[in-house]
């Protein structure tokens, strides 16, 4: 057999972001914690210029390189953009909460930066092994991120319980693949799916079991219930930057895998994996709804609020066409952006010493600070599905897609779980602007992020203003 | 020779007990994180059972990367267990319950 050199031009982005990660990594080691900055600039850098490359190898073709093993698409391109963007953001707001909490170090960039790589290689992934390497290496950067605050008692627990159910996930997820593996006698995503058709969509017992387990490894990554404990914990426990990391640009990674495994490789079985993402959308839209109006922790109620996007998520992927799957691109990109500003804000209230992440400490932000109230306004309005924030569209753009497969009593399910949730992102609006503040500290924050803030703000109004640009991208992205 | 089916059988024994070893064991989190090992080898046996059965080098392959992953997931699961053990001077499983709500 020869060897023929692959085609690396594809793959630039990730060379690049790779080696960048290494260099980085060593040349944080010869950097005096006064000039940490510096380490901070190189990572921000590292992700301009990828972006850069990303767009200069952008063919708007189906490439595939590496044996099939990676490919290069439209989908990729745009996903890619969003996460070095919202890395790129999150990077951002988490300075000045490292700086504050005396936890300014270069491994979070480093670490950051390696799970990056990882989300590039699962929205590029054509192949199981792809995939489980991607998701590997952006959970295992993602498991060591959690516990960077060695001195933290919750943050190690929450390290220890994402460590153990991420690992059930993905031996799941690789039970899955070995099984699928053994029907179909091949890795490659594109020939399971010929093989798959072949058959005429009738599933021996072997495809339907290794499907299950591949259900099963996406729920666990995804957060959606019944496999949602991890993430409350960790997102309550985790130090904020890395919850603001882990909650947004992850998601657009696990939606990717997602569309990778579920509709490049697994798409004659639309009928039998359309029934389990169903079940697992109404748990998740019904659980995290519901027990988010418990929570008084923000960064756990955010956590529940994941889960029931989760669930919407799902409801467009289940409708197997076209229209859904650009539906929920949509909403997971609008989702990342709106839980950036979420977590922003919690970075952007705490201080030296202080942790902004308890409902009760939003109480009078109307009178301390108008126009960051406008902003968590916008966010919460957003969240909940107001017009006309982009959250709107977004919801709206899934509930269409799932009127046009006339599965017109899920899209009322949905519009009913969204009422629920609607109570506790209002009840956030009536503590800034009709209770009185307690702690009346000046916010002080640095330049940048006042101002990333507010464009992250007023970018989901005005978006929302004028939703097509971001809609026709994904549309034309599928 | 022996058939495909045993060694399917013995992977997905070796799975189960797995699982049980997780969810069952409520003393110790190394326990848990040798059970997770046993998972990823019991997933391994599949691949090279399979990867056999169909004359295909790419489920061993496979098997090799799994390995190596299999040992950084080790050695980070172990360094978290490390921290969690100055933390909280305990690695019993019911201990570990400061995150509730």
């Amino acid at each position: 057999m020869n060897f023929q050199i692959p085609d690396f031009v594809p793959a630039i982005p990730e060379i690049f972001v790779l080696s960048m990660a290494c260099l980085i990594l060593v040349i944080d080691l010869f950097v005096k914690q006064e000039n940490r900055f510096f380490t901070y600039l190189l990572s921000q850098l590292t992700l301009v210029v990828a972006a850069v490359l990303t767009l200069y190898v952008f063919s708007g073709k189906e490439i595939f390189t590496f044996e099939n093993m990676f490919v290069s698409d439209n989908m990729s391109s745009v996903l890619k953009i969003f996460i070095y963007l919202i890395t790129s953001i999150c990077f951002l707001y988490s300075r000045k909460y490292l700086i504050e909490q005396k936890f300014f170090r270069g491994e979070f960039f480093v670490l950051g930066l390696f799970g990056v790589l990882g989300m590039m290689i699962m929205v590029s992934a054509h192949s199981f092994l792809t995939v489980y390497l991607g998701l590997e290496l952006l959970s295992l950067s993602l498991y060591a991120m959690v516990a960077l605050r060695r001195d933290s008692i919750p943050a190690s627990e929450a390290a220890m319980k994402y460590f153990v159910l991420g690992a059930i996930a993905s031996g799941m997820l690789l039970y899955g693949m070995s099984i699928l593996y053994g029907a179909a006698g091949t890795l490659d995503l594109g020939e399971i799916a010929s093989y798959l058709s072949g058959q005429h969509g009738e599933m021996d017992v072997i495809t339907a079991f290794g499907l299950v387990f591949i259900v099963v490894g996406l729920a666990f990554k995804l957060g959606a219930v019944p496999f949602h404990m991890w993430i409350p914990d960790v997102y309550h426990g985790a130090p904020t930057p890395v919850t603001l990391y882990l909650g947004t640009a992850p998601k657009i990674a696990a939606f990717a895998m997602a569309m990778r495994l579920l509709v490049d490789g697994l798409q004659p079985l639309h009928g039998q994996w359309q029934d389990m993402l169903i079940i697992l959308a109404i748990l998740s839209m019904a659980i995290g709804n519901i027990v988010a109006i418990a929570q008084t922790n923000l960064k756990r109620m955010l956590a529940y609020s994941t889960i029931a996007h989760i669930g919407f998520l799902l409801l467009g992927i289940q409708t197997g066409n076209s229209e859904g799957y650009s539906a929920s691109m949509f909403y997971i990109i609008v989702y990342s952006l709106m839980s950036l500003g979420g977590f922003g804000m919690i970075i952007l209230l705490s201080r030296t010493g202080f942790e902004a992440d308890k409902i009760e400490d939003f109480k009078g932000l109307n009178d301390r600070n108008p126009w960051y109230a406008f902003i968590m306004l916008v966010l919460m309005f957003s969240m909940a599905g107001v017009p006309p924030t982009l959250g709107f569209y977004a919801k709206l753009s899934i509930i269409q897609s799932l009127i046009s497969v006339e599965m017109v009593w899920l899209a009322v399910i949905a519009v009913l779980f969204s009422i629920i949730g609607a109570f506790y992102y209002l009840r956030i609006i009536k503590t800034m602007y009709f209770e009185k503040a307690i702690d009346t500290t000046p916010i002080h924050s640095n330049f940048d992020m006042r101002v990333v803030i507010s464009i992250n703000g007023l970018a989901i109004l005005a978006l929302g203003l004028y939703p097509s640009a971001l809609m026709n991208l994904c549309i034309a992205s599928i | 020779m022996v058939p495909l089916s045993n060694y399917l059988v013995l992977g997905g024994i070796l799975f189960c007990l797995s699982m049980a070893g997780i969810f069952l064991n409520r003393k110790n989190i190394i326990i848990i994180l040798m059970s997770i090992e046993l998972m990823l080898l019991a997933v391994n046996m599949n691949f090279i059972a399979f990867s056999h059965y169909h004359g295909d080098t790419a489920g061993q392959i496979f098997v090799f990367f799994i390995l190596t992953v299999a040992a950084a997931e080790a050695a980070i699961g172990l360094a978290i267990l490390v921290v969690l053990f100055r933390n909280r001077n305990t690695i019993n499983v019911e201990d570990i319950d400061t995150l509730k709500g």
